[in-house]
């Protein structure tokens, strides 16, 4: 009898949360930008320019990378002097900086978004999966968490390429396990407490399936603290990418990430110091921007976590 | 009261040990799953008499469990192979490195410790100021400049365009300067946006509306009331920050020749020195490990509430 005084009372409740989202979510897009510091927006647009030169780097690229071309050896930016032929200069093989710069961003772009996809998936699967079947693959989880998040993750990326050696795929995965931990505690937080929301529990009541709830009702809720924890991702993964790659155990020629164009340009620090800092400031500036927008991410995230709370 | 102490520690001390196991457990199973731990500790050059005589020392003809043990109880007594490189014991070697690299943690923990602190403590005090905004834009900047491209400005600036200091080596004490500023220079970052952020949620609570309207001096409030509240976070962050001094000071010895732990082992994967990577590996595991008891057990003796959740 209950079981019916239920099931009648659901739909209606179901149709208003469905007819209530769409226009709270208009909404908030545009309050969303008009929010956002003059820093956030400045860093969302480099972020969409390294997006756009990431697609378009072949078409944009005004030489080949790694054309080399000994008349022009070490020829300045054209800020100190130098021609527009070579806007940003060349390196000792003459080189284009421009056009090398372009291509590394595309790589250093991919490789750091497939490193985060990988992460972020890693870890919301095993949030939802220490969430959901507690005790004893909870405590497991749990604890390689703790000795991830003990353990500095270089010196684990660094023994990774000692043992199988150097391979874009095998870099990748590298990257891609930098950070789960990190992910996993987040999201196992936010699952624990999403389970036990009403609307979860009705669909419990409903026979969903597991995966079925966490599909249509976990995810979609932990969403936002998923999307704020992948741009830190990204931003550290990003900085492990420049690092790993200058050391030579990253992307190796004759492909070349914004890392590797620092690494290269160590050598001539004497006599072209823009081969090594151009590349240099591209990662601090894309490290920036991502971690301001991130910010802006996290505090909005309180904000509405509080607006639901009151 | 120090019972409970005693048995919060105990707890903590089984934990860093298993944590300690689980990591041994992983780079036996990594190492395993990559090849012949024969060639992988005596080098592709060792003649077939010592492969047959290493195989029997580490008991490869019997089962895996036992061929663990066997592992195990060898990492126990510090014996980590033979180095490929310098013919020695894997962990003389380390040993041998290891001067270098604590003089430069030391000292850049120092610097940290002085700037971080030191920022985040003004940038609290006067907050929305501008010296708050320069703080706050400093750090930021001073997070996401990676240490490798920090290390070649500093070199540019110092080392080639003014002359002062070396770029290289670790002959005098001013060899020390630029490798220590740039592995601080993020760690103090770090310190200073978290001592702001601790510090300015102290100064506004309760007590320190109280403190104020007892007309005690601005520097008496901070010193006697604020601090000692932001003190617990600001140890733990302390505690992490020796993780991020390990992997500064293997960018930034590689970039500066520092003759360190950190040199040694970017050196040693290229080589592929396994016996010398799996004994850093294991040390820095273990530091950090230890590192984190330290710093929550003395959480606890800071913080008595701490004792009463079991975590």
């Amino acid at each position: 009898m209950s079981d019916v005084s239920v099931k009648a009372a659901l739909p209606p409740a179901r149709l208003s949360v469905n007819a209530a989202l769409p226009s709270q979510r208009v909404s908030s897009n545009v309050q969303w930008w008009r929010e956002a510091d003059v820093s956030v927006k400045l860093s969302m647009f480099w972020i969409m320019g390294c997006v756009i030169v990431a697609i378009v780097a072949q078409q944009i690229a005004p030489y080949d990378p790694a054309a080399i071309d000994l008349n022009a050896r070490l020829q300045p930016p054209i800020l100190l002097g130098g021609a527009w032929t070579h806007a940003l200069g060349t390196d000792d093989l003459g080189r284009d900086v421009l056009s090398r710069l372009l291509y590394s961003v595309q790589i250093t772009v991919a490789v750091a978004v497939a490193g985060t996809i990988i992460s972020t998936s890693l870890g919301t699967l095993l949030g939802f999966l220490a969430a959901e079947l507690g005790s004893a693959v909870d405590e497991c989880i749990t604890a390689f968490v703790d000795m991830q998040a003990a353990m500095p993750f270089m010196i684990v990326a660094l023994l990774l390429i000692a043992v199988f050696g150097n391979s874009i795929l095998l870099f990748v995965f590298v990257l891609g396990l930098y950070g789960w931990e990190r992910h996993a505690r987040v999201v196992r937080g936010a699952a624990l407490t999403t389970r036990n929301h009403l609307y979860v529990i009705a669909a419990r009541t409903y026979n969903a399936s597991r995966i079925r709830i966490y599909r249509k009702h976990v995810l979609p809720s932990c969403l936002p603290t998923i999307v704020a924890g992948m741009t830190i991702g990204l931003t550290q993964i990003v900085l492990l990418e420049g690092t790993l790659s200058f050391l030579g155990l990253g992307i190796q020629p004759p492909m070349s990430s914004l890392g590797n164009m620092v690494g290269f340009g160590r050598g001539y620090l004497m006599t072209a110091w823009w081969i090594a800092v151009l590349p240099g400031l591209v990662i601090a500036a894309t490290a920036l921007a991502l971690m301001l927008l991130s910010d802006f991410l996290r505090d909005r995230n309180w904000s509405a976590n509080d607006r639901i709370k009151q | 009261m120090i019972s409970t102490l005693f048995r919060f520690t105990w707890i903590k001390l089984l934990r860093a040990a298993l944590s300690i196991a689980l990591m041994v457990t992983c780079v036996f199973v990594l190492l395993r799953s990559v090849g012949d731990p024969v060639t992988i500790f005596l080098g592709p050059d060792a003649t077939p008499d010592m492969r047959i005589a290493y195989a029997r020392e580490l008991g490869l003809d019997k089962p895996i469990l036992q061929q663990y043990l066997a592992y195990a109880e060898n990492i126990l007594h510090g014996s980590f192979g033979r180095s490929y490189i310098y013919h020695r014991d894997a962990l003389t070697v380390v040993f041998d490195n290891l001067g270098a690299t604590l003089t430069l943690m030391a000292t850049s923990l120092a610097l940290a410790v002085v700037m971080g602190l030191g920022a985040g403590i003004i940038a609290a005090m006067f907050r929305r100021k501008f010296v708050d905004r320069l703080v706050t834009i400093v750090s930021s900047v001073g997070l996401c400049v990676p240490a490798f491209f920090l290390a070649l400005v500093l070199m540019l600036v110092f080392s080639i365009e003014l002359r002062l200091l070396p770029t290289n080596g670790a002959q005098s004490w001013s060899s020390l300067i630029l490798p220590a500023i740039t592995v601080a220079a993020a760690n103090s970052a770090v310190l200073a946006r978290y001592t702001r952020t601790v510090l300015a949620e102290a100064l506004d609570s309760p007590f320190m509306v109280a403190a104020r309207t007892r007309d005690i001096p601005s520097w008496r409030i901070l010193v006697h009331h604020a601090l000692p509240n932001a003190a617990i976070p600001i140890l733990t962050v302390l505690g992490l920050m020796v993780g991020g001094l390990v992997t500064g000071s293997i960018v930034v010895e590689t970039v500066f020749s520092w003759p360190g732990i950190g040199n040694l082992f970017i050196s040693s994967i290229g080589n592929r020195d396994i016996p010398v990577v799996q004994a850093i590996v294991i040390l820095a595991g273990a530091v950090m490990v230890l590192t984190n008891l330290v710093v929550d057990v003395l959480y606890v003796v800071v913080d008595p509430r701490a004792r009463r959740s079991d975590h």
